[in-house]
C-alpha cells in the first residue's frame, strides 16, 4: 500500500516538474496565474456552515415550525455566527431528523417558559463569553429578572408572565438600537401593552390594563412619538426593564427624579414630603398622576378649579393660602413678561433695534421657568426669590421697549421738522435760480 | 481791505481766479434731455455722503468677527444719532448705485461716449465696478447672518471662474472659508483700496468732464442749442437736487431704519431664500436659471464668463461703436442697450417676485 502511494506521489511530482519546466511553462504562468488570481478575488464568499435544522424547517408547511427558521434570517445571533444548535443543542450536520434531534447529541428542544431565563442566561450571564461579542453588554439580566414581578411570579409557577422572549421576541431578535426591534425606545410601550393592555390577559393579576391608553395621551408619549425624542421616558425608564416592578410609594420621587432631579430634590425638603408619607400618597403621582402625565401648566397650582392643590387643601388653610400666593406671583411674572414682549415686538416691527433687550428678557423667562420648578418646594419665599429678579428683568425690557417707541416718535418728529427746513431751503434755492434766470442776459 | 489782501495772497499761490474764470465760462446745453445731466452730479453728491457718513462710522466700527456686529449694534443703539448715520450710509449706498446706473445708461443712450469722450466713459464704467465692489464689501461689514451667507455665495461664484477662480476665492476670503479674515480683508478693500482707486478714477473722470464739457445727443450735434451757465445756474439746480436727496435719505432713515439682523454664525444653516443686494440680483437669477451643463461645459462657468466678457465689452463700448460719430448714431448699439436694460430690469423684478 505504502509502495503504491510512493509511486503515485513520484508520478505526480514528475508531471508537475514537466508543467513548470516544460516548453509551455511560460504560457502557463502568463495565462493561468492571472486567471487564478481573478478567480480567487471574484469567487463567491464561502458558504455558511451547514444547518440541517434551517434546511428542513424552512420547507415545513406548518408555519408554527417553519416560522422560526425564516425569522432567524434577521436575528442578531445569526449575525454573530450562532445557529439553532447553540441554543437548542442537537447536530446541525446530521441529515436525518432523528440524528439531528438526538438527545445524546445534547438536543434540548423548545424550552419550557420557566426555563427561558436560564436558557438565555446560559450565555448572557457569562461575562467571559459575552465579552467576545460585546464587552460593554451587561450580564446581570437574568439575576435582575428574578427581582422583577415577572421573575418572582415565574418562580411561583405562574406561566402567564413575561420572560426574555416575551419582550425581545424569539428567533427574530434584533439589537435594541434597531428601530424594528420590539424593545427599541419607541416600541417598548406597545410591546409591554401586548400583555398589560389586555384586560382578559391581566385578569387575576389585580392591576389595571389601561396604562398604555393613558400613556399615549401623556407628555412623555408626545415627546417620544411626536417629537421623536428617544430619550423621553417609556415603560422601562420608570419601571426598570429586566427588573420591572412598580415603584413603591416611597421611591416614586426617586424614579421621577432620575430626569426631574431639581423637582425631586425640592419635594424631598418640602413640607409635603412628610405629609405625603404619612398619608401614603405616591409623591409626584399624587399631583401629576402616573401613566397619563399631562403637560404641566400654571393652572395646576393655586386655588382655581383646575388646581391640584385644592384636592387636599381647603379655603383658609396654610397650604391653600401658599398655593394662591405662589400662583399669584407666577401670574404676575408671566403677565409682566407678556407685556414687555408685546412692546418690544411692536418696537421691532417699527424698525427699532431691540435685539439686546429681547435677549436680556431671557433672564425673566428663565426666572419664570425656575419659579415653576420652585413651587415643588411649596415655599412662597423660595418662589419670591426668583420672581423678584425676574420682574426686575422684565421691567427693564419693558422700559427698553418704551424707550425704543419714544425714540421712534422722536425720529418722526425730527424728520418732520427737518423736512420742513429742507423743503424751505430747496424752495429758497429754486427762487434764487428763478431770480437769476429772470435777469436779462447781457 | 484785509479780505482783499488775503484773497490776493491765496490767488497768487493757487490761481483761484483762473479757476473761477474757467467756471464762469463753463456752460451746459439746454434741451429736452438735459434732465439726465443731473444724475452725474447726484451720484457724486451721494458719494460725498458716503464718505462723510463712512468716516463717522469708522469712529466706532471695529472690524473683527468678534466685535463687528456688536460695534454696529452699539452705533445704532447707543451712539447719539448713530442710527441716522448708519441708516443714511446704507440707504445712500443703494441710491448711489441706482443713480449711477441711470447716469451710465443715459450717457450710453445719448451716445455721450463718442469721440473725444472715450476715456471719460471708460473711467465711468470702471467706477461702476468699483462701486459694486464697495457694495459687496460693505454688505459684509455688519457681520450679520444674511451678509455672511450672501458673501459665501458671492465668493463661491468668483471661485467658479476657470483658471483663476480658486485663487480669487482664496484671495477674497483670506482662506478657504468666509471667516473673520474675510471680514478684515473686506474692511481693507472698503475703506482703503477701493477709495484710493475711486479717488484716481473719479479725479480723471471729473477732469475730463470739465475738459470736454457736456456732450449733446447726436440729433442735436451741430445745431444751435440753448445754453445755461454752469455757475451759478446749473450748480444751483444741482443743489436743489442735493437738498432734496438729503430729505429723501432722512425720511428713509427715520421711517425705514436699515435692519441689523442676527449676528453671523458659521455653524448655523443658511437662511431660506437668501438673495444678494438688488444690484447683483439679475446676475444671481441668471446663474440660478442657467442649465447645469451646456455642451459638456458647466452652465455656471459659461454664464460667469459671459458676464465677465460682457462687462469688459461694456467698458470698451466707445471703441466698438464706430458707427456713432458726430450726428450719426448706431441703431445696433441702441437696441443692444435696450435689450440689456430690459433684461436687467426683468431679472431683478423676477428675483424679487420669486
Amino acid at each position: 500500500m505504502d509502495r503504491q502511494q510512493n509511486q503515485a506521489e513520484r508520478l505526480w511530482r514528475a508531471r508537475l516538474a514537466r508543467v513548470l519546466h516544460g516548453p509551455h511553462a511560460h504560457a502557463i504562468f502568463r495565462i493561468a496565474l492571472p486567471l487564478a488570481i481573478i478567480l480567487i478575488l471574484f469567487s463567491p464568499a464561502p458558504a455558511q456552515k451547514k444547518s440541517s435544522c434551517i434546511e428542513c424547517h424552512v420547507k415545513l408547511e406548518d408555519t408554527r415550525l417553519s416560522a422560526p427558521a425564516k425569522l432567524f434570517d434577521n436575528d442578531i445571533h445569526r449575525g454573530r455566527g450562532l445557529s439553532c444548535n447553540d441554543c437548542h443543542g442537537g447536530d446541525p450536520n446530521a441529515d436525518t431528523k432523528e440524528s439531528a434531534k438526538d438527545p445524546g447529541k445534547g438536543y434540548l428542544g423548545k424550552p419550557k417558559t420557566a426555563d427561558i431565563p436560564a436558557y438565555c442566561g446560559k450565555c448572557h450571564s457569562d461575562a467571559n463569553l459575552m465579552k467576545r461579542f460585546n464587552p460593554s453588554l451587561r450580564v446581570d439580566q437574568e439575576r435582575e429578572y428574578y427581582t422583577s414581578v415577572h421573575g418572582k411570579l415565574l418562580k411561583t409557577g405562574e406561566q402567564r408572565v413575561a420572560t426574555c422572549v416575551s419582550c425581545h421576541s424569539v428567533h427574530g431578535i434584533r439589537a435594541i438600537s434597531d428601530p424594528l426591534s420590539s424593545v427599541y425606545p419607541s416600541n417598548v410601550a406597545e410591546t409591554c401593552s401586548k400583555c398589560h393592555g389586555s384586560a382578559d390577559y391581566m385578569r387575576g393579576f389585580g392591576i389595571p390594563s389601561d396604562q398604555f391608553d393613558k400613556y399615549k395621551k401623556s407628555v412623555h408619549a408626545n415627546a417620544i412619538y411626536v417629537k421623536q425624542d428617544l430619550s423621553a421616558p417609556t415603560c422601562n425608564d420608570c419601571h426598570g426593564n429586566h427588573g420591572a416592578s412598580p415603584p413603591g410609594i416611597a421611591s416614586v420621587a426617586n424614579v421621577c427624579g432620575t430626569c426631574h432631579g431639581r423637582q425631586a430634590e425640592l419635594f424631598q425638603v418640602s413640607p409635603h414630603k412628610a405629609a405625603f408619607d404619612q398619608r401614603q400618597f405616591g409623591e409626584c403621582i399624587k399631583c401629576h398622576s402616573n401613566h397619563f402625565i399631562a403637560k404641566p401648566g400654571d393652572e395646576m397650582i393655586g386655588t382655581g378649579e383646575r388646581s391640584v392643590c385644592i384636592t387636599c387643601h381647603t379655603a383658609g388653610d396654610k397650604g391653600f393660602i401658599a398655593a394662591g400666593l405662589m400662583r399669584g406671583r407666577i401670574d404676575e411674572l408671566m403677565g409682566s413678561i407678556d407685556k414687555s414682549a408685546e412692546i418690544l415686538t411692536r418696537a421691532e416691527r417699527a424698525g427699532m433695534e431691540v435685539s439686546r433687550p429681547k435677549f436680556e428678557m431671557k433672564e425673566a423667562t428663565d426666572a419664570l421657568t425656575h419659579a415653576r420648578v420652585l413651587i415643588h418646594s411649596s415655599s412662597t419665599v423660595e418662589v419670591d426669590k426668583v420672581v423678584a429678579p425676574g420682574l426686575a428683568a422684565s421691567a427693564k425690557g419693558y422700559q427698553a421697549g418704551v424707550g425704543a417707541l419714544a425714540e421712534r416718535s422722536f425720529r418722526r418728529k425730527g424728520l418732520a421738522v427737518s423736512l420742513v427746513f429742507i423743503l424751505f431751503l430747496a424752495v429758497l434755492v429754486y427762487l434764487k435760480v428763478k431770480q437769476i434766470e429772470s435777469r436779462p442776459t447781457t | 481791505m484785509k479780505i482783499e489782501a488775503i484773497r490776493a495772497w491765496i490767488d497768487e499761490r493757487l490761481s483761484i481766479s483762473t479757476l473761477t474764470a474757467m467756471a464762469q465760462k463753463k456752460e451746459v446745453p439746454v434741451h429736452r434731455h438735459s434732465i439726465w445731466y443731473y444724475f452725474g452730479g447726484m451720484t457724486l453728491f451721494l458719494f460725498v455722503v458716503q464718505v462723510v457718513t463712512g468716516i463717522l462710522l469708522l469712529l466706532y466700527y471695529r472690524p473683527s468677527a468678534e466685535t463687528a456686529f456688536e460695534s454696529v449694534q452699539f452705533i445704532i443703539t447707543e451712539v447719539p444719532f448713530g442710527w441716522l448715520i448708519r441708516s443714511i450710509h446704507s440707504w445712500s449706498a443703494n441710491l448711489l448705485i441706482g443713480t449711477l446706473f441711470i447716469h451710465m445708461f443715459s450717457v450710453f443712450f445719448m451716445k455721450a461716449y463718442r469721440s473725444p469722450r472715450e476715456i471719460t466713459w471708460v473711467t465711468g464704467a470702471l467706477l461702476l465696478f468699483i462701486f459694486l465692489g464697495f457694495g459687496f464689501s460693505g454688505y459684509l461689514l455688519p457681520w450679520n447672518k444674511l451678509a455672511f451667507f450672501a458673501t459665501k455665495v458671492g465668493t463661491d461664484i468668483a471661485g467658479v471662474i476657470p483658471g483663476v477662480g480658486h485663487f480669487m476665492l482664496r484671495f477674497l476670503r483670506g482662506g478657504d472659508d468666509v471667516t473673520g479674515a474675510t471680514l478684515t480683508r473686506f474692511y481693507g478693500f472698503h475703506v482703503a483700496v477701493l477709495p484710493a482707486i475711486t479717488t484716481v478714477l473719479l479725479g480723471v473722470h471729473a477732469l475730463l468732464v470739465q475738459l470736454h464739457g457736456m456732450s449733446v445727443p447726436p440729433g442735436l450735434a451741430g445745431k444751435s442749442v440753448k445754453k445755461m451757465k454752469f455757475v451759478p445756474n446749473f450748480l444751483l439746480r444741482d443743489l436743489i437736487g442735493w437738498i432734496l436727496a438729503i430729505g429723501v435719505l432722512a425720511a428713509l432713515a427715520a421711517l425705514f431704519p436699515w435692519e441689523l439682523g442676527e449676528k453671523a454664525d458659521a455653524f448655523a444653516s443658511a437662511p431660506a431664500g437668501i438673495k444678494p443686494e438688488w444690484y447683483f440680483l439679475f446676475m444671481f437669477e441668471t446663474l440660478k436659471l442657467v442649465p447645469a451643463k451646456i455642451l459638456t461645459v458647466d452652465g455656471e462657468v459659461i454664464a460667469i464668463l459671459a458676464f465677465s466678457l460682457g462687462g469688459m465689452a461694456w467698458v470698451l463700448v466707445p471703441f466698438f461703436d464706430k458707427a456713432t460719430t458726430g450726428r450719426r448714431r448706431s441703431l445696433a448699439f441702441t437696441i443692444a442697450g435696450l435689450v440689456i436694460v430690459t433684461y436687467m430690469v426683468a431679472m431683478t423684478v423676477y428675483g424679487f417676485v420669486m
